[in-house]
């Protein structure tokens, strides 16, 4: 066990990669700590699974390096990094029993029976498939087979990191959310890294203490789930997660003002030195209905059961507002809120306010 | 609502034409001649199951049975491990895939009396490359005209060059369906090769595997061409396989009534085996 720190991390899938374009990773530096619960989330295509494999050792980086500790891995193949990796979809061995999976990485190492009893008990026990035990492993449900591939991963003690490259893909969706909760208590039973890959946003912020997100092979912020819900420090970051996603909208600047469609705009704070495009962020969650306030035409309403998704126009930009108890009819002429302090502007992209103190 | 009717039958219809006229009834005159005796001019004799016992009893029949097994189990024995293994080392991706694919392929493309006739050539002594090399460079003995063991040799050869491919590639085709993620699992499993090979991709091919070796046992248990034309079942009778003998039975001698219940018997014993083979193979994925 231990801390995995990645160092100058760049790959690319082209033997001669000319520009940042040919990267599918650029330039990434981060650092798990030991026992962490992380999740890595991203559209497809983000290179969030090829940041796995690189630090799995299925993947050997273009350039920088992978640390274990105090060890560098990089050159190390998967079998010598104490690693477990859960698939997209379940990979067993069909021909075993469920025992016989559980207990084959412990064989391979050349562990003792009694250990290898005690261990496949333990974590038969864990994971609520003792009773399947002596079943060939085929027949099994999707979400028993991916039970057990975790399982391989888990009756080794001595793993460094266990990674989960989107699991719960092939997964029913009611089953989803009991297997979710189960990593949830696996994690902290064994007190083992983890590393949940996912797309979805819902899987991330459940499973993990710090989530990272990344875009274009660029990670663009690290934090828990409330720190990227409440003070997103990309657009990309506001937009990809909250549903329906943080208002982008266009606006100019004057001195320390922001001017959206010939309104002034009170901000959360001073602009920072920054420089580039400037845009507001606002989430849905902060627009209110009010008597004074921006004027707007509201031109749909979904009731979404816990609350309205309200989406209005002021002048010729679109934006969303949520609303707790009552919404406007479509059609009618309101007035719209921002809630200062959480309220922002980015530039190109960036964050570009900071909080008053 | 769903409308029912008969019209279905129409479509069905004309397959069970063409099956009548090309199985159904070629092989309901065959079952007619097994129990009858015919000296020609249409007067057939009732015989009922006299030619049976007669070819099973024959030991002729017996003979040209054990050397068809004895061949059939030898190329199986041969083509199914060595197919596998050049499957396995045939690369998944790149520019040697489609050079590899058709190499193998090459040799089932070719007609099955043109490989007999060209193995024939090939390695007839003095005339033949196989045939003047084995004799005149290597100073080995080597005659299949005459000696049974040389014809052995060589009509097992043939097969094994003529039909490998075939394993090759069903194996090859289960092989490359088989997820990446399989392996980087196995790797992490620390999984020797040979566990690899055992518990992943054994497995994995196990289904083509059993048709590989279904119709290697059926297309060999009936060879018929390749071997005719390749020793004409000699020197003696050491190659004659069982449909050589038939043919000599049935075209040769005439004997239409014991061709025919030879033809049944040997259609049953085909039948059998590759219906044991396939409840054998199959009954673990119930």
């Amino acid at each position: 066990m231990a801390e995995i720190k990645l160092s100058h991390l760049r790959h690319s899938y082209l033997p001669n990669p000319s520009g940042p374009d040919d990267y599918a990773l650029k330039e990434i530096d981060l650092t798990w700590r030991d026992g962490g619960a992380y999740a890595l989330l991203g559209p497809s295509g983000c290179g969030k699974s090829t940041l796995l494999n690189i630090i799995s050792g299925l993947l050997a980086p273009s350039e920088g390096k992978v640390f274990f500790g105090e060890q560098d891995v990089t050159t190390l193949a998967p079998n010598e990094r104490n690693i477990a990796q859960v698939f997209q979809f379940p990979v067993i061995y069909d021909t075993m029993t469920v025992r016989q999976n559980l207990t084959f990485p412990l064989k391979n190492r050349g562990v003792d029976e009694a250990t290898i009893a005690r261990r496949v008990s333990e974590i038969a026990e864990m994971l609520e498939v003792t009773e399947m035990l002596d079943t060939r492993a085929a027949g099994l449900s999707p979400d028993n087979k991916q039970k057990i591939s975790m399982g391989r991963g888990l009756v080794r003690d001595d793993v460094n990191v266990v990674m989960f490259d989107e699991p719960l893909t092939v997964i029913d969706p009611h089953l989803k959310w009991k297997l979710r909760s189960k990593l949830k208590e696996l994690h902290q039973r064994v007190q083992a890294t983890m590393i949940y890959v996912t797309h979805d946003q819902t899987e991330a912020l459940t499973f993990a203490d710090e989530v990272v997100v990344m875009q274009d092979g660029v990670v663009v912020q690290i934090g828990t789930p409330v720190e990227l819900f409440e003070r997103p420090q990309h657009t990309f970051v506001g937009h990809f997660i909250g549903s329906p996603g943080m208002n982008v909208l266009p606006c100019d600047l004057k001195g320390d003002r922001a001017i959206f469609e010939g309104y002034d705009i009170t901000l959360e704070g001073p602009l920072t030195a920054r420089d580039g495009a400037p845009q507001i962020g606002i989430r849905p969650e902060y627009i209110s209905v009010t008597s004074t306030g921006l004027p707007a035409t509201v031109t749909k309403v979904a009731d979404v059961g816990r609350h309205f998704v309200i989406d209005a126009i002021v002048g010729n930009t679109k934006l969303k507002a949520v609303s707790e108890h009552t919404a406007p009819d479509a059609g009618s002429s309101v007035h719209l809120t921002f809630k200062p302090d959480q309220t922002r502007v980015y530039r190109d992209g960036w964050i570009a306010t900071e909080a008053r103190k | 609502m769903r409308t029912e009717n008969q019209k279905a039958w129409f479509f069905v219809l004309p397959v069970l034409f063409l099956v009548a006229f090309n199985a159904l009834l070629p092989m309901m005159t065959v079952v007619n001649y097994s129990v009858q005796e015919t000296f020609g001019n249409n007067q057939f004799f009732w015989e009922g199951l006299d030619w049976f016992e007669q070819i099973l009893r024959s030991e002729r029949f017996q003979a040209a049975l054990g050397r068809q097994f004895l061949f059939t189990g030898i190329i199986l024995a041969i083509e199914v491990p060595l197919g596998i293994i050049i499957a396995l080392s045939m690369p998944r991706k790149g520019f040697w895939v489609p050079v590899c694919l058709v190499l193998m392929a090459l040799p089932m493309l070719i007609p099955w009396n043109v490989v007999g006739a060209m193995w024939n050539i090939f390695a007839l002594p003095k005339i033949g490359m196989l045939g003047y090399f084995m004799n005149d460079v290597l100073g080995i003995h080597y005659d299949m005209t005459q000696d049974p063991l040389a014809a052995w040799i060589t009509i097992i050869v043939m097969d094994v060059w003529h039909w490998t491919s075939l394993v090759v590639l069903l194996c090859y085709a289960g092989l490359v369906s088989i997820p990446d993620a399989y392996y980087q699992a196995a790797k992490i499993d620390a999984a020797s090769p040979w566990s690899v090979f055992r518990y992943i991709q054994l497995p994995k091919i196990k289904t083509v595997l059993t048709i590989a070796i279904l119709l290697r046992f059926m297309d060999s248990f009936n060879i018929y061409t390749e071997p005719f034309v390749l020793t004409g079942g000699g020197p003696g009778n050491s190659t004659t396989l069982l449909s050589i003998d038939l043919v000599k039975i049935a075209l040769g001698q005439f004997d239409l009534g014991p061709a025919a219940a030879m033809s049944l018997i040997y259609f049953a014993i085909t039948l059998a085996v590759s219906w044991v083979f396939y409840v054998v193979m199959t009954k673990d994925d119930q």
